[in-house]
């Protein structure tokens, strides 16, 4: 080997010095999001299914979504009914935009309710300990032990019909839907609860936690300010799964009639009465809800997957 | 100068599911305004327990002052209600920096973030006074392009870079004493140089009183003026800096200082150690905590603890022996 083979070096310049941008977690999140396919998948088909459920209603008004002709039901799908009409003779598709509005109103704030109860709970016993741990958690456990399916038939039997229809945005809603989003929210709180306790747990011995005190942030400060930001990963990740999971107990209790009561339709209760008609052929009528109810959950499901592992700090790809 | 601190008879203790650890057991001390004073011992004598005590950030129960004061601007620390030393007194009137930079700074929330909220609580400033003070105050301690940093979350930052904005921190509020809980052990030796010179270029420049527990006797050196050494949780010698190198009158503190590599010891030699280990703090203290371990030990040392004596001025001991003559004083 000679010399003069090896390339000269080139000098490395001081102000080279490497700049790196300073990106915040969000955008960090975000790249690692990026990179999980079937998670942007997933993320795309909800927006595609929030814009079929919200753009929809342009078409359609909800007065057409609830009017029945019984002298057209159980049609095909034709070019007037592109989704064939119901055992009332109402149009399926604008009963799936409209349908679909509830579902996902249903999904979400039965979320915030079931987030907001979960993570207060879980912080204060996580954070405090002692006696509120104990007296909070158990009655946590008490409610985790009974079925979550049979404590929301119980109670949707029993407030079915107490909250009367309220008027919200220029629309009706069936006083039923805020019974549905309460009962779901209240008995869906004890998971959350109990990964927001465990998070607390762990975070409050964190040497930065005790650094925070004794530079004299409150204890509220320190609950919310420090200890929360430190496990929204988690708690974004169960939020997810808890709006895929309102949206199947919706459909369940509304299934067994005990849920929305008609004319509002939600994605649930178009399926009711639908398992009648099963071996005659007449599939539209559980096919375009079933299908739906069944996209969203995977799709939520794929982007709280994709969250989870975007979210994680120790994941480092970026 | 009057006394900014006053702790008496100290004592903390943790009541654990193996039994009561006995962490500190009846410590006393004084800290004028402005004087640098340094805590020495080894790792789990107490040191940091004391100050936490002081500050009242054990979390109560496992930990419990069992008794003592603390008076700081008199005002007893230890009957203060939590509401009240959380406003006045901790990051406003004292603050502490920690050990490891590390993990001392919230991963999740910017350094802008760390510095303004004790700010806004303690200072009630707006959000852009506060976000210029921060920038300001890490500029203050060394930081470059310092409004810019402010954005950075502390994983962008280097250990020497985190402690620097742990100091600007717990600088904020301009509180009057700071507390240094071994601030420069987890750094390497050149970024401890550093800070060790910032601190006592802010201690100058704010007539800040200082209290820097360390287990580093070699950085003492440079940095105090009053040093106290601590064994088991007691204070085995009270001393001013040179009178602990040229003079040091208990058997602990002689041990530790011949323990200190030197630089014109002969290569082949080995670093002398303490034989025997630190006491058991799960048994109830009787006599003197080091007498297993002193080579001057006599039978009164196991049944009695000798206390505080003053051996000369702003010198005090606990020992019954006379290190020089080796016999009973």
């Amino acid at each position: 080997m000679t010399v003069e083979n090896i390339p000269e070096l080139t000098p490395v310049s001081l102000q080279d010095e490497i700049e790196t941008p300073v990106l915040s977690l969000t955008q960090l999140a975000w790249r690692r999001f990026r990179r999980h396919r079937m998670a942007v998948a997933g993320a795309v088909a909800l927006v595609l299914l929030v814009l079929y459920c919200t753009a929809g209603s342009l078409f359609f008004t909800e007065d057409y979504a609830n009017f029945n002709d019984l002298s057209i039901k159980l049609q095909a799908p034709s070019q007037e009914h592109p989704f064939g009409t119901d055992t009332i003779g109402r149009d399926i598709l604008a009963r799936t935009i409209y349908g679909g509005q509830i579902s996902l109103l249903i999904g979400l704030t039965a979320m915030l309710v079931e987030i907001i109860v979960g993570v207060l709970i879980g912080a204060f016993t996580g954070y405090f300990g002692g006696w509120l741990d104990a007296v909070l958690m158990r009655m946590t456990e008490a409610v985790l032990i009974v079925p979550q399916i049979f404590l929301l038939l119980v109670m949707a039997k029993f407030f079915g019909g107490s909250i009367p229809d309220i008027h919200l945005f220029g629309r009706d809603f069936s006083g039923s839907v805020i019974v549905i989003i309460l009962i779901i929210g209240l008995t869906a709180w004890p998971y959350t609860a109990r990964i927001v306790r465990s998070q607390f747990l762990s975070i409050k011995e964190n040497e930065f936690i005790l650094a925070a005190r004794a530079n004299g942030a409150s204890t509220w400060s320190i609950i919310f300010g420090h200890i929360l930001p430190n496990s929204i990963a988690p708690i974004v990740v169960a939020a997810t799964l808890g709006i895929a999971n309102a949206i199947t107990l919706e459909a369940y209790i509304s299934f067994l009639g005990l849920g929305v009561r008609p004319p509002t339709a939600t994605w649930g209760n178009m399926l009711e009465g639908a398992y009648n008609y099963i071996d005659q052929g007449i599939y539209w009528l559980w096919l375009f809800p079933g299908l739906l109810i069944l996209l969203i959950v995977l799709a939520i499901n794929f982007v709280g997957d994709g969250l989870r592992d975007a979210l994680d700090p120790r994941s480092r790809a970026a | 100068m009057g006394r900014i601190l006053e702790v008496k008879d100290l004592v903390t203790r943790f009541h654990t599911a193996e039994g009561t650890v006995y962490a500190v057991n009846g410590v006393s001390f004084h800290l004028d305004e402005g004087e640098p004073l340094a805590v020495v011992g080894e790792s789990g004598c107490g040191k940091s327990v004391t100050m936490m005590s002081v500050l009242r950030l054990l979390p109560e129960p496992p930990a419990q002052i069992a008794s003592g004061t603390a008076f700081f601007k008199g005002r007893d620390l230890l009957k203060m209600s939590e509401e009240v030393i959380e406003h006045d007194v901790r990051g406003r009137e004292i603050a502490m920096v920690f050990q490891d930079p590390m993990t001392s700074l919230n991963p999740v929330l910017t350094i802008g973030y760390q510095i303004e909220e004790s700010l806004k609580a303690h200072l009630d400033l707006e959000d852009e006074p506060a976000r210029e003070r921060a920038a300001d105050l890490l500029a203050q301690v060394g930081i470059p392009e310092s409004p810019k940093r402010l954005a950075a979350y502390p994983h962008q930052f280097s250990g020497g870079m985190r402690q620097r904005a742990m100091i600007a921190m717990a600088l904020a509020c301009e509180p009057s004493l700071l507390i240094a809980d071994e601030p420069t052990t987890a750094l390497d030796v050149t970024i401890q140089a550093q800070i060790v010179e910032l601190m006592l270029e802010l201690r100058q420049r704010r007539k800040l009183s200082l209290i820097w527990i360390t287990h580093d006797l070699g950085v003492v050196a440079g940095l105090a003026e009053r040093v106290l050494v601590m064994y088991a949780g007691y204070i085995v010698e009270e001393a001013t800096v040179d009178d602990l190198y040229d003079r040091p009158q208990h058997p602990y503190t002689l041990a530790l200082l011949a323990a200190l590599p030197r630089v014109d010891r002969r290569r082949n030699q080995r670093l002398k150690s303490i034989p025997g280990a630190p006491p058991n703090l799960l048994v109830q203290p009787h006599g003197c905590p080091f007498a297993p371990r002193c080579e001057f030990a006599i039978s009164r040392c196991r049944t009695e603890n000798p206390g505080l004596t003053d051996v000369g001025p702003n010198h005090r001991i606990a020992c019954w022996i006379d290190v020089r003559t080796r016999k009973q004083r």
